[in-house]
């Protein structure tokens, strides 16, 4: 009797936590289930739900301002992830290796532009293309991007590095490896998870990014997210639920991705 | 006989050459001033507590630390900041450093694959390399599927497929479990023997550098305290560090006088008057006198044999550890406590605690130790 009860004794503690993350859990996706419920909705108002269509996607692959504006983000993302993944990882390693005067410095202002309000990097980033009469456009985007995803970079590859072991790398050396075998043959392909997950949410940044390009974007370099902030003024369509449903996707896709290569 | 020895080692050309080589780390003087010669083909040790700088020496002479000043020679070429990837020397690491995203094949063959060496002869040589150390057929696995013994032969023969001319060991038997380490010992010791490799090995535990070596140096904060051949380390350790450092050790301090030649008598400050051999000690000082446990004799009445060349004190046993093969003895005299090892005889067990007994030794296995090699430099200097 006694054995049956403590084995069924109601434990507060788990029973709480548990609704408790059940509730964060609805607290964070209900919006966006909602919104890739009603993109496959007939009517046109986010409102009712009057049957399911997948009107939305077709006329979301067959508008070409749209696809003008998805390749624009597609070439920033892809160009800004490349140089920001090099240069951050770089970084990444110059810190991991080396002690030099001011490195504590460094360390904290690298990862500033995580800390600073993106509309400050925006407003920053904008005074100083005017004060040098660099012409807007998507060159401009692209370093604005490379600009913040240095940092995440950067982060994100030094935590993978504070694990690594440098004998591996005076091993190499011992056996006739010159520095740039060394780093080629065993230091990269030990960090090459932390790189890729790096390079991936340093992508996904980039795509999803709309305050820091909207500063930065000029005539005709018009990313993704700023054509869906200026299609928004006419109303959130079914159209738009079906691109953020894709964008939601692919995000998620990423993120899983970069998740999996970091542990 | 022991320096017969020593000197037809030393008739072998020197492969490593130190010459006065100083190395700090901020205020840490890691080495100070050491100069060795390393003859071809020789097992060298390099033994001392942690932090004795050994291991900074090792990576000086591997290119991972360049010397502050003094000089580096391997092969009468000076090297001091020749990178380690153009040094002819190899190392075995002591966490053994294997490529854990290379099987042990290509680990193995890392070094051939950099110097450009044919694939059949690479193929060759990494398969005779494993065969070597024993690990023929396990070329497909990764590192973390081996033990640690595995790993470790993985690591030797990674590096003595290169044929260098002189292996550098950092502690490499320091992570194994006693016995294997033992084994392994046993195994290095006749692989360098075959191979007629230089290797310098460096180690904390006296028992392996012992066993294994053909020459030890002892080093302590950064200097080397003595270098020589097993034997004459362990009966003739020069200063108080080697003496405690290497073995048991009873230490007598006092007052040092010239009795005739060379025969000092030491007089302690409880009284006792022992006589102990020295070559080139100056008299008329504190100085210290040291005796192996295992060269004491301890006897319920004074020895018969009364030759002038033993020492006789008296005491009284204070306590009694049996080892098995050999009884320890603590014998305590007036102030001071004497170890003495018994072989275990049947007679042994007839000696009880706080029995007053005799202890002798001859005076041959006593001798006077030098002062600490700072003072020996202070003087040099003045």
């Amino acid at each position: 009797m006694s054995e049956i009860r403590s084995r069924k004794k109601f434990n507060a503690g788990e029973f709480t936590l548990g609704v408790h993350s059940w509730l964060t859990y609805i607290f964070l996706y209900l919006p966006m289930a909602i919104l890739v419920i009603f993109s496959f909705n007939k009517a046109r108002i986010n409102a009712v739900w009057t049957g399911f269509t997948f009107e939305w996607y077709k006329v979301l692959f067959n508008d070409t301002a749209l696809a003008g504006a998805l390749v624009n983000s597609l070439i920033v993302a892809f160009i800004s992830t490349a140089i920001a993944t090099v240069i951050g990882t770089l970084t990444a390693i110059a810190m991991y290796r080396y002690k030099f005067p001011g490195k504590g410095l460094f360390d904290s202002v690298l990862y500033m532009p995580i800390i600073v309000p993106d509309i400050v990097m925006g407003i920053s980033l904008l005074s100083f293309y005017v004060f040098i009469r660099f012409t807007l456009g998507l060159v401009s985007i692209i370093i604005a991007h490379v600009a913040f995803n240095i940092s995440f970079v950067a982060l994100v590859v030094r935590a993978r590095l504070h694990g690594y072991n440098k004998t591996l790398d005076e091993a190499a050396m011992d056996l006739g490896a010159n520095p740039f075998q060394t780093f080629m043959k065993v230091t990269l392909p030990l960090i090459l998870p932390g790189v890729v997950s790096a390079a991936l949410i340093a992508f996904t940044l980039s795509f999803d990014d709309y305050l820091i390009t909207s500063f930065v974007a000029g005539i005709g370099s018009t990313t993704l997210p700023i054509k869906v902030y200026s299609m928004m003024k006419f109303g959130v369509t079914p159209e738009i639920n079906a691109l953020s449903t894709l964008i939601l996707f692919i995000s998620m896709i990423l993120i899983l991705i970069s998740q999996r290569l970091g542990a | 006989m022991l320096t017969n020895i020593k000197e037809g080692k030393l008739l072998k050309k020197n492969i490593v050459q130190i010459k006065d080589v100083v190395k700090r780390f901020g205020n840490v003087l890691a080495l100070d001033h050491v100069s060795l010669e390393i003859p071809s083909g020789e097992f060298f040790s390099i033994l001392g507590p942690s932090g004795c700088g050994k291991t900074t020496l090792l990576r000086l002479i591997a290119g991972f630390e360049i010397p502050d000043s003094g000089e580096i020679f391997l092969e009468d070429k000076m090297i001091n900041s020749t990178p380690p990837y153009r040094r002819n020397v190899n190392t075995v690491f002591q966490n053994y450093a294997l490529f854990p995203h290379m099987n042990i094949y290509d680990n193995v063959a890392f070094g051939l694959k950099l110097k450009g060496i044919g694939r059949a002869e690479i193929k060759e040589r990494v398969m005779r390399s494993l065969d070597l150390v024993g690990l023929s057929g396990m070329g497909d696995r990764k590192p973390r599927q081996l033990s640690g013994g595995q790993q470790q032969r993985v690591a030797l023969s990674r590096a003595l497929v290169n044929e260098p001319p002189v292996l550098l060991l950092d502690e490499p038997l320091g992570a194994l479990d006693l016995k294997l380490r033992r084994q392994m010992q046993v195994e290095l010791k006749s692989l360098q023997k075959r191979l007629g490799i230089t290797f310098i090995y460096v180690t904390h535990d006296q028992e392996e550098a012992l066993t294994m070596s053909d020459r030890i140096a002892i080093m302590q904060t950064g200097k080397i305290e003595q270098m020589d051949i097993p034997p004459q380390i362990y009966e003739r350790p020069r200063t108080e560090f080697v003496a405690n450092f290497i073995g048991i050790s009873n230490l007598f301090s006092g007052n040092l006088r010239n009795g005739n030649g060379k025969i000092y008598t030491l007089t302690t400050s409880d009284g006792f008057e022992i006589k102990a051999t020295g070559e080139g000690i100056r008299p008329e000082r504190n100085a210290t006198v040291m005796v192996r446990p295992e060269k004491i004799q301890i006897t319920p009445g004074e020895p018969k044999n009364m030759s002038h060349n033993i020492n006789i004190l008296q005491g009284k046993i204070e306590d009694m550890i049996y080892l098995g093969n050999v009884i320890q003895f603590i014998v305590k005299l007036k102030e001071q406590k004497l170890i003495v090892l018994e072989k275990n005889y049947d007679k042994t067990f007839e000696f009880k605690p706080d029995q007053d007994v005799f202890v002798s030794w001859d005076i041959y296995s006593t001798f006077v130790l030098s002062e600490r090699v700072e003072n020996e430099r202070l003087f040099a200097q003045v």
